[in-house]
């Protein structure tokens, strides 16, 4: 049989928000290594924070038995997908998701506490999720889960930009079957200079991850705007990726609410 | 413009002096071209109001709302802060225009009269059995009296539903007269519940019957009832209002009410507003949105205008 030329199925590369693939409000898109991928503009930041904000209650109010099932099954589905991501790093990228997954029930313990008091209560420190978290994306595919995991593994949600488009939405791919709520991961691709000062001034953005910006310039002022609502803020920095984590990047999204509870002789 | 014939125009409407006569007037009414009117609003949909057109549209909003609480667990105290936010709603920003009116239950009234002294701000109150409509005329009418008597300028009625389907528009139309004269010198709005009218034909009658009857505003629902308020149906009721001042040169106001949470559904509404019967409804006296969420999204864009970044919920107060 003569073989017969396909027509090539292209694919656009869509924003990830509210579980979602939306096209750019703006109608814009941008080139990634040969890919058509959409250009994010402010309307779809602030789409995503409401989207993100929506998720808060349901995805903070689950349990961290069920959220840690949900990241397992987020590195379930990158396990299958490997060789969509680049080799060198899927493997770190998976084991990271798992190492996460891990977490969920036992941050409380290790960062709540139970405090003793002089008198007949309970005291008892537990920590509990930001809210909405801007987080801008270093552009290493294992950096990048490594800042997005942390973020969500205690109950945040997140809006993510990231410039490195390809990986980011395939991920959301990933994200997208692995029974995460929508809404909790949305992700913009397209300029961090664009997009980045309307999160960071946003009233309704709590936290803000500043790994992944490359201008030190830019970094100091998103960190000025968010001062305006005092965001929680993760500061510039280029970590190696491949290090053990430590829980710093779960902690900085953690208040701790302290209740008194009587002890009921 | 609706071309009416000259067997209607005859009338400062004695078409209501009988059961037939008004059954013949109202059914004599055009048909309403349902592809037609939703289209129409789609199409008004897409207008892009930008900078100090919205801005304007935004302050024109917040003077028109009727601030509504309607709920069985309103308390005296929800009730005076729902006052004290109508009088500024943005406590932060000295410029921010208070809203049109408060809307209450009855017997709410008194407690927000006192608490709206000398604002200027309306006060209305829903009656005749809100939000069913199903009692006895005696009660309706001791309800209306009652909350005038209490400090209400403004009476939100709800049409016999009951009667209007079943085709006995003379009793609706009586019923709609006798509560305008137990309002005395308040404003009248005749709430036709057009979730429950069913048919948009429905609705244009319902306008016209409202409006024979003495209605000084004609309100679409009662926010109890999905669907409420809707473009289309927003939009037959703005043509009955034009056709009708076209007809007997009186001014009749227009108050979509329920389902308007967004500052850009709103600003959809003033546009229409502007296109249908023109730029004299664009003022509180003539347009009214009923809304209670709707003002804290207007609250946030306009501080989004004036700080230059998007505000969130966190920093208005819930109700």
């Amino acid at each position: 049989m003569p073989s017969k030329a396909r027509v090539a199925v292209r694919k656009t590369y869509k924003l990830f928000i509210g579980g979602a693939f939306p096209r750019s409000e703006s109608g814009r898109t941008f080139e990634v290594d040969g890919n058509n991928v959409a250009l994010a503009s402010r309307k779809d930041a602030r789409d995503a924070v409401l989207a993100a904000r929506a998720a808060f209650g349901k995805w903070a109010g689950a349990t961290a038995y069920n959220r840690g099932q949900i990241l397992y099954r987020a590195a379930e589905m990158l396990e299958s997908r490997r060789g969509e991501f680049p080799a060198e790093e899927v493997d770190d990228a998976v084991d990271r998701l798992v190492w996460y997954a891990g977490w969920s029930d036992k941050i409380a313990q290790v960062y709540g506490s139970a405090n003793p008091v002089a008198g007949p209560y309970f005291n008892i420190s537990s920590p509990e999720p930001t809210g909405v978290v801007a987080i801008i994306a270093p552009s290493s595919f294992l950096g990048f889960v490594s800042v997005l995991a942390p973020a969500i593994v205690t109950g945040n949600t997140c809006v993510v930009v990231t410039p490195a488009a390809v990986d980011a939405i395939t991920f959301a791919e990933v994200l997208a079957t692995s029974d995460l709520p929508g809404g909790v991961v949305n992700i913009l691709t397209g300029s961090v200079a664009e997009v980045a000062p309307w999160l960071a001034s946003h009233d309704d953005v709590n936290g803000l991850d500043l790994t992944g910006v490359d201008n030190a310039e830019l970094a100091l002022t998103l960190e000025q705007s968010a001062a305006g609502t005092l965001k929680r803020i993760i500061r510039r920095s280029s970590p190696k990726w491949t290090d053990d984590p430590g829980i710093g990047r779960m902690t900085a999204f953690l208040e701790t609410k302290t209740v008194w509870h009587p002890k009921g002789v | 413009m609706l071309a009416l014939n000259s067997r209607t125009t005859k009338t400062a409407f004695d078409v209501a002096s009988s059961d037939a006569a008004l059954h013949r007037f109202l059914h004599g009414l055009p048909g309403v071209d349902k592809v037609g009117a939703e289209q129409r609003t789609a199409a008004l949909s897409t207008r892009s109001i930008k900078t100090t057109a919205k801005a304007y549209a935004i302050d024109l909003a917040i003077r028109m709302v009727d601030l509504t609480t309607l709920e069985g667990a309103d308390t005296p105290g929800k009730v005076k802060a729902l006052c004290a936010k109508g009088r500024h709603p943005d406590p932060a920003d000295p410029t921010c225009p208070s809203v049109a009116a408060i809307c209450v239950y009855p017997s709410m009234v008194p407690t927000a009269a006192a608490a709206l002294k000398g604002s200027g701000i309306h006060l209305a109150s829903v009656a005749t059995a809100f939000p069913s409509g199903q009692a006895p005329m005696a009660v309706k009418l001791y309800d209306t009296s009652a909350a005038v008597d209490a400090g209400a300028d403004e009476i939100d009625m709800v049409i016999n539903r009951g009667a209007f389907l079943a085709g006995r528009y003379l009793e609706v139309y009586e019923e709609i007269v006798a509560i305008k004269e137990a309002c005395r010198s308040a404003h009248l709005k005749v709430i036709l519940e057009t979730g429950e009218l069913v048919t948009y034909d429905n609705v244009r009658r319902a306008s016209w019957l409202a409006m024979i009857a003495g209605a000084d505003f004609i309100k679409t629902s009662t926010g109890k009832v999905t669907p409420a308020a809707t473009l289309p149906v927003t939009l037959i009721m703005l043509e009955a209002v034009r056709d009708y001042v076209a007809e007997t040169s009186r001014k009749v106001g227009v108050k979509p009410a329920g389902g308007i949470r967004t500052t850009k559904d709103a600003i959809k509404y003033l546009v229409m507003v502007n296109e249908t019967v023109g730029e004299g409804w664009l003022d509180p006296d003539w347009f009214r949105f009923g809304a209670s969420t709707l003002l804290n999204d207007l609250l946030m864009q306009r501080t989004k205008l004036a700080t230059g970044h998007y505000a969130g919920p966190d920093y208005f107060t819930l109700d």
